[in-house]
Parts: structure tokens; C-alpha cells; sequence
């Protein structure tokens, strides 16, 4: 898996999918078209503009937290947002993100200490957070298995299609 | 080994004799369920696929939540559906008018039913759970994949059994349970996990006040919110579901994450305080808070026997000049029985305005939009920020009887304040 290098753009607790996108844009599904209205209600319109690619959004607690809306992480990616790490996740945003590619990782500390502006190097492979501005350095727990395998496959209907679930399933006898 | 409801009902769906928490498995999915925001993610990416089949008889789609269309991009995306639906042979697929809420219309339907395992691309498809089924939310990825496959990869959760006694004061109900529920876990301590509501309240509860509070296990991060089906389950779904459903009941010596215990005999009214649904707080220790609009619909507290409750608070009164109060019955056989039992009625002539089966106004999609610095009481389920409309708008919680007193008010009140 690749290195992740950028700038850090940092959130607080409990930034909910209306925050990451607000509803009334979701008769849109054009990552392009949904990425212009990123984080609006705390950044303002165009924020995806000044999002560099590669960049890294960290967040606290609950990241991503209320609606199912997929249109959350796609924005993200789509404004070159390349990981997000938090303290927590909640749990539709986390299997979403995977589910196209977009990892996301759970380090409390770094989520605590890592300032905005600052820059990083991730290493998903070896559960790696190297901070360039403060050389601090931290780790996280390697991924699991389906998890991996959705970012090996670039996202989940890769994953069906390329290998399906039938490669994963080991069945008892169901008696 | 001794399991919970949810444990087993995940076991059975994956074909092994049986699961344990943190185990990932691929299960069986039963039904699914996507509406007009999330389903054209989901119909793009079969589309993309050639020759694509999909589980065409175990999905509802369901336009609920930009509906009537709210401008042409909604419209689109309704087509969207409509089109797909036809090309696919997709059975249930309902169109305006036959159309409301999809987490009211499956189980009045009997699409969903005990034992089931049931998926949506909407995070408040844990609703389900109230029937004694596994009913989560996912995205519009994870839809395709169990559109495509039939099956969903789930990682089985712990779970924390909550246990209720007590009898409930006059003017408190399971929104109030879940809304204190929600304030005593906080809003992250159940990510990935499932809740059990158990106890003796629990136990003579209607179905529609176990669906308001399974609907909000998502809003303590809840992957399911689920009760043990009963005699009060049987009655609501015998006449409703045609396949075979199983009541599954969790052993008595299940493992549990965590037990909390609460008495609940003094309970009061409780309303949750911008912007988290764990704000919760009792209607009586909330001060004056005047509010511009209230809102009576949505998944959460939407049904036949709320706008009743609604009902009793508002005949004979009159919405307070200052305040717009709007009530939107959530399904068209909602709508039709209040219509022919006067509910309606009484709603026009305390001077609410009656919209059409529809998510809009809980969302800040479209008809009941917030202006700048407006506040309103709610019996939907989010109160996050801009939740409703402008970001510098406010969203306060309650069950429907606080939300048609606080309307007649101007102000968030007890019922009793008003009757």
C-alpha cells in the first residue's frame, strides 16, 4: 500500500455527515459536483479548492457520525483527501470509506497532539504516522483482513468482482 | 454456549452453528432497503457493471426523501429509481401517493419480520430491530454488494442490554426512554455494538414506541437496536408478514458487554438541546425556550398512534401566533386512517399545516426549511447543526405530545402546561 503524504486539515468531535456535507446536496451524486460543497457549514463553499491532493483530514470523536450518506467520504476523496484519522469512528462512515478506497485510521493520540497545517507521512502498510513538522512519530494497529483487502482492491465491488465473497467464506454445516 | 438474540440471528444467516463478538462473517441478507438520496450511488455503480443481476425481489426502493420532488435534480434521481425498477423487475418499488417514509412503510407492509437480517442505505434502518429482527444501516457501496451477491460481510457486535422498570408517567413514552437512554450512554459508548432493551417496561410497550427507540440506537453509534419479539410482536406482524419469520430470544446466561439498569417510574418528559440527540435533558429543568416551528412526522415518531397523541393535546386549540406548526403523517395509510378518524381534522383547525407522507422537513431537505437563528421542537431524531436548514438554526428533541404542546405554547412546555 502507498505512502501518504500532506497537509494536515484538522476537526474536532462529532462531525457529522451533515457538517461533511449537508443534505440538501444530496440530489447530487457527481463526486466532482459534491466535493465543491465539502465541509461547507465550517469552511465555507469551494474548501475543496485549497484541499491539496494527498492532503490528510484528522478528526475526534464520532467522526463521520449520523446519516448513511456515502456522498460524506466520497466528497472527502474526492477533494483529494487521502486518509482520515480520528479518535473514533462511527461505524456506516467507517465501512463506507473502505468500501471506495478511502482508508481511514484510529490514533487517538495523534489525533490529539496533530496541529492543523502541519505535515505527515503515513504509512498504512506498516501502521505508521510519522509527523515532518514535529518528528513526532506514532503507530496503529495493522488493518484486518477485510479491510485490507478493500483497499487492495480499491474498494469493495473490485473485491466482489475480482475475487468474491465465496474466497472468504469458510461454511460449517449449518445443522 | 449461551447467545444473544443478535448472535444468533447473525449465526443462523451465515450457516455456522454459531458466532461470537469480533468475528467477521459474510450472512445471508434477507432485505434491503434505499431511497431516493442513497439508491442512485447504488443503481450507478450495477449499471457500470455489464449484465449485471440483482436480488430484484428482496429490495424496496423507496423515493421518500426529496419527494414530491423538490426540483429537478430530485425529480432526476426519482426517474432514476423508477427506470431502474422497471429494467430490473424490482417488486417493490412504490411510486408518489402509493409511496412515505421507508423505515414506517416496510413494516407496516410485513416486508421486514423477527429473525430477519435486514440492510439499508439509510443509517436509520436499525429501526427494524423493534420486531426482533438484525437491521442495520449501511452505504450505497455495501448495498450494491448485497444487490449483487445477496450477501454482506458484518463484523458480529458486542452487545449492551438495557434493562427498564417501572410504569411510565401520563405524557412519557419510548421517545422519552431512548432520549434519556441516549444521554446516559453518550453518544459514542455503543460505536459497533448492539443495544438490547429489555425489562418490564419494555415488556408493555406498544410496537410503534419500540420502533421510535430502536429507530435512535443509531444515534449512540449502535450498529442495531433490537427486543425480543413477543406477544405484542406477534399481534403487530402475524397479519402483515407473508414469509416465515423466527422469534429469536437471547439466552439467559448471553454474554453482555455491559448491563445498565434503569428505573424509569419517575421519568419525565425529556427534550434533547442542540446539536446532539444525547443532550437530553427533562422538560422541566429546561427553562423558557421559545421556538418558531414545530414539526410532528418522520421514522422516529411519525405513526398513527402519535399523531393520536398529538391529537389529544390540540383539539379545540389553537397553534400559537408566533409558531408554525407542520405535521406530515408518514405513509399514505397513516395518512388515510387519520383522515377518516377526524385526526386530521383537529390538526387543520388548531390551524397546523398537514403535508404530504415525506422526510423533508427532518433533514433540511425541503418543505419546513429553518431561517437564520430559528428554532424549532422536533420528534424526529437528529438535531445536529443546520439539521433542519440554516446553520445557525436550532433543533430541539421531544416526543409528540410536547412537540403539539410546545406549538400551541410558543414555547417548550409539558403537556400538562397546556391541558
Amino acid at each position: 500500500m502507498d505512502i501518504i503524504h500532506g497537509k494536515v486539515w484538522k476537526f474536532g468531535d462529532n462531525v457529522d455527515t451533515d457538517l461533511i456535507i449537508p443534505a440538501r446536496y444530496l440530489n447530487m451524486t457527481d463526486p466532482e459536483e459534491l466535493a465543491a460543497h465539502l465541509f461547507e457549514p465550517i469552511k465555507g463553499e469551494n474548501f475543496n479548492e485549497i484541499v491539496g491532493e494527498s492532503d490528510i483530514v484528522i478528526g475526534g470523536d464520532n467522526f463521520g457520525c449520523g446519516s448513511s450518506r456515502e456522498h460524506a467520504p466520497i466528497a472527502l476523496k474526492a477533494s483529494g483527501v487521502a486518509c482520515v484519522v480520528a479518535k473514533t469512528f462511527a461505524r456506516i462512515f467507517y465501512r463506507n470509506s473502505f468500501n471506495i478506497g478511502l482508508p481511514l485510521i484510529i490514533q487517538p493520540e495523534a489525533a490529539e497532539d496533530i496541529q492543523d497545517g502541519e505535515i505527515l507521512n503515513i504509512n498504512l502498510g506498516e501502521g505508521k504516522i510519522k509527523n515532518q513538522t514535529t518528528s513526532k512519530e506514532y503507530s496503529f494497529p495493522a488493518l484486518e483482513g477485510m479491510m485490507i483487502k478493500l483497499l487492495e482492491n480499491k474498494g469493495l465491488i473490485s473485491y466482489i468482482l475480482n475475487e468474491g465473497y465465496d474466497s472468504s467464506e469458510k461454511r460449517e454445516s449449518s445443522g | 454456549m449461551a447467545h444473544t438474540i443478535t448472535e444468533k440471528i447473525l449465526a443462523a444467516h451465515s450457516g455456522k452453528k454459531e458466532v461470537n463478538p469480533g468475528e467477521h462473517i459474510v450472512a445471508d441478507v434477507d432485505f434491503m432497503v434505499a431511497n431516493d438520496i442513497t439508491a442512485p450511488i447504488t443503481i450507478n455503480i450495477i449499471e457500470d457493471i455489464k449484465n449485471a443481476q440483482i436480488k430484484n425481489e428482496q429490495i424496496a426502493l423507496v423515493p421518500d426523501h426529496f419527494t414530491p420532488n423538490k426540483d429537478i435534480k430530485s425529480a432526476q434521481n426519482v426517474k432514476l429509481l423508477r427506470e431502474f425498477s422497471k429494467k430490473h423487475g424490482v417488486k417493490y418499488f412504490f411510486e408518489t401517493g402509493r409511496c412515505g417514509v421507508e423505515h414506517c412503510m416496510l413494516p407496516e407492509m410485513g416486508l421486514v419480520g423477527p429473525g430477519d437480517l435486514v440492510i439499508g442505505a439509510d443509517s436509520h434502518t436499525c429501526t427494524y430491530g423493534a420486531l426482533g429482527c438484525f437491521s442495520s444501516g449501511v452505504g450505497s457501496t455495501d448495498l450494491a454488494g448485497a444487490l449483487l451477491t445477496g450477501k454482506i460481510w458484518l463484523r458480529v457486535p458486542e452487545t449492551i442490554k438495557l434493562e427498564y422498570s417501572g410504569e411510565l408517567k401520563e405524557w412519557v413514552y419510548g421517545k422519552d426512554l431512548i432520549l434519556m437512554t441516549l444521554k446516559e450512554l453518550g453518544n459514542v459508548s455503543a460505536i459497533y455494538k448492539s443495544l438490547e432493551f429489555t425489562g418490564s417496561t419494555i415488556s408493555k410497550l406498544s410496537m410503534y414506541q419500540r420502533l421510535t427507540m430502536s429507530n435512535m440506537a443509531v444515534e449512540a453509534g449502535a450498529k442495531n437496536g433490537i427486543f425480543s419479539p413477543d406477544k405484542i410482536t406477534e399481534e403487530y406482524v402475524k397479519d402483515r408478514v407473508k414469509r416465515n419469520y423466527k422469534m429469536y430470544q437471547s439466552d439467559p446466561d448471553a454474554k453482555y458487554s455491559k448491563v445498565r439498569k434503569f428505573d424509569v417510574s419517575n421519568l419525565d418528559p425529556q427534550v434533547s438541546l442542540p446539536h446532539l440527540p444525547s443532550n437530553a435533558e427533562s422538560v422541566k429543568k429546561i427553562g423558557r425556550i421559545e421556538i418558531d416551528q414545530a414539526f410532528i412526522g418522520s421514522c422516529t415518531n411519525g405513526w398513527y398512534d402519535d399523531l393520536e397523541i398529538a391529537a389529544k393535546v390540540l383539539k379545540g386549540k389553537k397553534v400559537h401566533p408566533s409558531t408554525r406548526l407542520i405535521i406530515a403523517p408518514p405513509t399514505p395509510e397513516i395518512y388515510m386512517k387519520a383522515l377518516r378518524n377526524g385526526i386530521l381534522e383537529i390538526f387543520g383547525e388548531a390551524e397546523a399545516v398537514i403535508g404530504p407522507p415525506t422526510c423533508g422537513p427532518c433533514l433540511g431537505g425541503h418543505m419546513g426549511i429553518l431561517a437564520a437563528g430559528e428554532r424549532a421542537i422536533a420528534t424526529t431524531n437528529r438535531n445536529f447543526v443546520g439539521r433542519m436548514g440554516h446553520y445557525d438554526s436550532e433543533v430541539y428533541l421531544s416526543n409528540p405530545a410536547v412537540a403539539a404542546a410546545s406549538a400551541i405554547a410558543g414555547r417548550i412546555v409539558h403537556p400538562e402546561e397546556v391541558l
